[in-house]
């Protein structure tokens, strides 16, 4: 293995399930000890796509190659990865170091063997001294660890993580998306997991694949993705934004449904209907008027001062929609009034235009 | 009255105590009342018919000074002793056999999609619906044409009694432990044989170590319903039996159609212990498996027919 | 890297086809039928067969020894069902089930209503004291009534100390009543208490808040609520009592002959095997119309 083999490699999967089609075709490369995520509403097929990959459903067609290798027709128990399952399935019956231990058991590693790994995985998540306890003894942040443990313990190439963090609460979450990417580093095999959470997906991952009724529609890294949205839904399911609907008039200008005309490159054909995307930290809100030079902007009026912490949501008026600008406190001198007349505007270049 | 009454009374709602009886002490007293006879109603004549079996009066329901030399007959009796033994051997050969097959029948049907399957959903519900004179009749009709076809054919002299009988009780029984179960199978997370098929066990292995301990709870309570269902039976029993064996059930209720004696008091009350020991251990098993899989309703399915 | 697991064999797998997914799922398929196969060619051997049995017996005539034998099949034994004794007979049954089941609600009902009152805790401990005699010999339960009902039973003889006189219910359809009210109750019970209890007390109470007498608020809000506990628990009195067989033989006289007693008889004594497979399979039709009644009406678990 000269050549850098990707972890998984995704050609042309489609999976049926009677006349319903949950995933559509998709290519997909996972690098070899990348943390990535597949990102969607729920329904779009990334949970699908997962448990092909674990082997849990197999695809109706199309290649899945783990390390170059062709794993698209294995059962699940001949395949190099595991699962971390939503909700964690760990087995009741059993305490936390005979969960951990059952891959080995069932893979026929000997004791000695076995029981020296299940301590190095339990001191790997920090739970040492819990190993007695049954799965019901345990707080949510624990079982996870376990759920960790007992999927690493057996050293998949790849491991799949279903919602991982879906059942704890949100403080607990924030802590645990820290921590699974330093274990990840740790451990330093590829991280696959599934989340309906797009900051979450933007927090934890090097790469991010949006999915959407069964097809894929854009990977790249959080920071691509979030900037340079591919079309219309990935624009407005990654972060929040403004879709301001139009028309391209010329390569580097759309014609916005009030006439407006807009500055921004795009590469879509002449009359084509798309939307300028206009993120609501990226909007700045002033008096009528008050706009930079030579800065786009759009009169309207305030309808709406929403206080969330670290900032202020503006809620702006303007004749066919209403433009959402968030902006730090007291960005104004003179506080802003709910009824006064405003601009929004943007830098030049700030906004992306969208396709469908 | 209705109108004063009607209202919450203030404090009221942390009472647990729902509106109907709140407020009539006399519809409450009425409830309580009732409550109280159904109970004496279940228990008193349990209770009369043990007092009398220690009664030495040989008129059954008169009291002659207390005795034991109706059960001191009882353990004598040596054709008592023989369908005891029938039936003991009967409702253990039934309960393993269709422990075996109705857990595997439930395994199939809550995870596996096969041709045939709606067919055999309806097959094992029949014999739990079906009314207990009609399977006797299934019973007699099918061992006098079977044997007497398997007798023709190969010159055997196969007659009805303990194999006839225990075919019988597993036909029913299979049913009704799959019931049981299928509630506890449906309950289970199929995620965590996906989690030990993902952690490199086979079908096999994920049955074997993940789903049966599980489900077991729900396998001994099958198990104990099929033991129970198997030793209360008299209908079907008396049609399946022949003079080869009988069992305890149909001997006695042989005897009390011929009339009323002590020795069957004695022998009631020896059945009854026995019933209500049974009881009381399934109640244990699945409170202590805590398994919320058989509640009143499933345990009402068990007994709906088995019993008339 | 040390990997235990990907055994050799694996590069040697193909990707995935529709051909592949086919066969997967016919193995599936394969294997779950081999799964239920013992269960299933138990039951079709054991139950299907002998059903079919008792079918085709339904249509056989008799010979002159009385033997059924099929040189003329036909409806002549469902042709039998309309005959006057047999009609007697069947509409005995059917009042005799009806009253069972009348009286059963009429005492189940408030009693279930009145566990759901108590503490959970007291609750459990009733209803274990309902499990029990539910679940203990139903044989030797209805010879207790026996014992109680006899000649020299406590009943005849408190009615002795009253002055009463002779007050022989054994042997009658009463007792029958009683035998069989006293065997299904707790049928009544369990699942009528299952459905009161699922009620939310605070609709009762939003009840009574709108000026709703007790009465009414019965009738408008707890019956229609537990009406699915009604159906199930009627039904599965009904039923067994209609067939009822042990409970007639035992508390019953000559002159109260049921359906069930009826049926055994056929094949026992009177050996009118036809009659008696047409009169088994009205009976059977008579609860798969019942069951189905009770699936509608949201009951689970049968």
């Amino acid at each position: 293995m000269t050549e850098r083999v990707p972890a998984v490699r995704i050609a042309g999967i489609t999976k049926r399930f009677g006349d319903v089609t949950a995933v559509d075709d998709i290519d997909l490369e996972i690098g070899d000890g990348e943390f990535f995520a597949l990102l969607g509403p729920s329904g779009c097929g990334k949970t699908t796509t997962l448990r092909m990959i674990a082997g849990l459903d197999f695809p109706t067609m199309g290649s899945l190659k783990i390390f170059g290798d062709e794993v698209g027709t294995l059962p699940p128990n001949k395949r190099p990865v595991n699962t971390v399952f939503q909700a964690y399935a760990l087995f009741p019956h059993m305490n936390v170091a005979d969960n951990i231990a059952f891959g080995l058991k069932m893979q026929k590693v000997d004791r000695l063997e076995r029981d020296r790994r299940v301590a190095e995985a339990v001191g790997l998540v920090q739970l040492g001294g819990m190993e007695g306890r049954r799965p019901n003894q345990l707080s949510g942040g624990q079982q996870q660890r376990v759920a960790l443990a007992r999927a690493l313990v057996n050293r998949p190439k790849v491991l799949l993580l279903d919602e991982p963090l879906g059942a704890l609460d949100l403080k607990l979450r924030q802590e645990m998306q820290l921590e699974l990417k330093a274990l990840q580093r740790e451990v330093g095999i590829t991280f696959v997991f599934v989340t309906h959470d797009q900051e979450e997906a933007l927090t934890m991952s090097d790469r991010i694949a949006v999915m959407h009724e069964g097809r894929l529609l854009q990977t790249g890294a959080p920071e691509d993705i979030y900037q340079r949205p591919s079309n219309r839904f990935v624009a407005d399911f990654i972060g929040r934004t403004n879709l301001l609907e139009g028309t391209v008039a010329s390569a580097g200008e759309v014609v916005l449904s009030n006439g407006m005309r807009v500055q921004a490159a795009s590469e879509h054909a002449f009359g084509a209907k798309v939307a300028v995307s206009l993120r609501p930290e990226q909007a700045f809100l002033h008096r009528r008027g008050g706009a930079p030079g030579g800065w786009p902007s759009i009169d309207g009026v305030l309808r709406e001062v929403t206080y969330v912490g670290n900032a202020l949501v503006h809620s702006v008026a303007v004749d066919w929609i209403t433009i959402e600008v968030r902006a730090p406190h007291r960005s104004t001198e003179t506080p802003l009034q709910v009824g006064d007349d405003v601009s929004v505007s943007w830098a030049p270049g700030g906004v992306t235009v969208v396709g469908d | 009255m209705t109108a004063v009454a009607g209202r919450p009374l203030p404090g009221a709602s942390a009472v647990r105590l729902s509106g109907l009886a709140r407020g009539f002490s006399l519809t409450r007293g009425a409830l309580a009342a009732n409550a109280t006879l159904v109970y004496l109603f279940f228990y008193a004549p349990i209770a009369l018919l043990v007092v009398f079996s220690f009664s030495a009066d040989r008129n059954v329901g008169r009291w002659g000074g207390f005795t034991l030399s109706w059960y001191d007959d009882f353990i004598g009796n040596t054709s008592i002793q023989n369908a005891i033994w029938v039936s003991l051997r009967v409702a253990l050969v039934s309960t393993v056999v269709s422990v075996v097959l109705g857990t595997l029948a439930a395994f199939a049907i809550e995870r596996f999609r096969f041709r045939g399957r709606q067919a055999f959903d309806a097959l094992l519900y029949l014999p739990i619906i079906i009314p207990d004179v009609t399977m006797a009749v299934m019973m007699l009709l099918f061992f006098s044409e079977f044997f007497d076809l398997i007798n023709l054919l190969f010159g055997t002299d196969l007659r009805k009694g303990f194999a006839s009988i225990a075919v019988s009780h597993i036909a029913f029984n299979i049913s009704f432990v799959s019931v049981v179960v299928r509630a506890r199978l449906a309950g289970m997370d199929r995620r965590l044989e996906e989690a030990a098929m993902d952690l490199y066990a086979s079908r096999w292995k994920a049955f074997r170590h993940v789903t049966l301990p599980q489900i077991a709870p729900g396998v001994a309570g099958g198990a104990l319903l099929a033991l129970t269902l198997s030793l209360d039976d008299v209908v079907v029993t008396q049609f399946a039996a022949g003079p080869g064996a009988t069992t305890l059930p149909v001997y006695v209720f042989g005897l009390i159609r011929r009339g009323v004696t002590p020795l069957i008091n004695s022998v009631s009350v020896v059945m009854l212990v026995a019933s209500i020991g049974l009881v009381l251990l399934s109640l244990f098993v699945q409170r202590s498996r805590s398994s919320a899989a058989v509640g009143p309703q499933g345990a009402v399915a068990g007994r709906s027919r088995r019993s008339s | 890297m040390t990997l235990a697991a990907a055994p050799p064999e694996e590069a040697a797998a193909g990707a995935a086809t529709p051909e592949f997914e086919r066969a997967a799922a016919r193995a599936e398929s394969r294997r779950g039928f081999l799964i239920a196969g013992p269960a299933y060619l138990y039951l079709v051997v054991f139950f299907a067969v002998p059903l079919g049995i008792v079918f085709a017996y339904s249509f056989a005539d008799r010979n002159r020894f009385g033997e059924a034998v099929f040189t003329d099949p036909g409806f002549d034994a469902y042709r039998r069902l309309a005959e006057p004794i047999v009609r007697d007979i069947l509409f005995r049954s059917l009042w005799l089930a009806l009253l069972t089941t009348g009286i059963c609600l009429l005492i189940g009902y408030p009693f279930s209503y009145f566990l759901t009152t108590r503490s959970p805790r007291a609750r459990n401990i009733l209803l274990v004291f309902v499990m029990i005699p539910f679940w203990s010999n139903f044989l030797v339960r209805n010879y207790a009534w026996r014992v109680i009902l006899g000649k020299d039973g406590i009943i005849s003889r408190i009615a002795d100390f009253l002055g009463l006189g002779e007050a022989e219910i054994l042997f009658t359809p009463s007792a029958v009543v009683l035998g069989l009210v006293y065997g299904f109750l707790p049928f009544m019970i369990l699942p009528l208490y299952a459905s009161i209890e699922r009620i939310e007390s605070s609709l009762i109470e939003a009840g009574r808040d709108l000026y709703a007498s007790g009465w009414q608020s019965f009738r408008r809000i707890l019956f229609p609520l537990s009406k699915p506990g009604v159906i199930a628990g009627s039904i599965l009195v009904f039923v067994p009592s209609l067939g009822a067989y042990v409970t007639p033989e035992i508390l019953g006289g000559a002159k109260t002959t049921l359906l069930g007693s009826y049926i055994v008889t056929q094949f026992l004594t009177a050996r009118n095997w036809p009659v008696g497979a047409s009169l088994s399979f009205v009976l059977m039709a008579v609860m798969l119309v019942a069951t189905i009644v009770y699936f509608r009406a949201g009951g689970r678990n049968l």
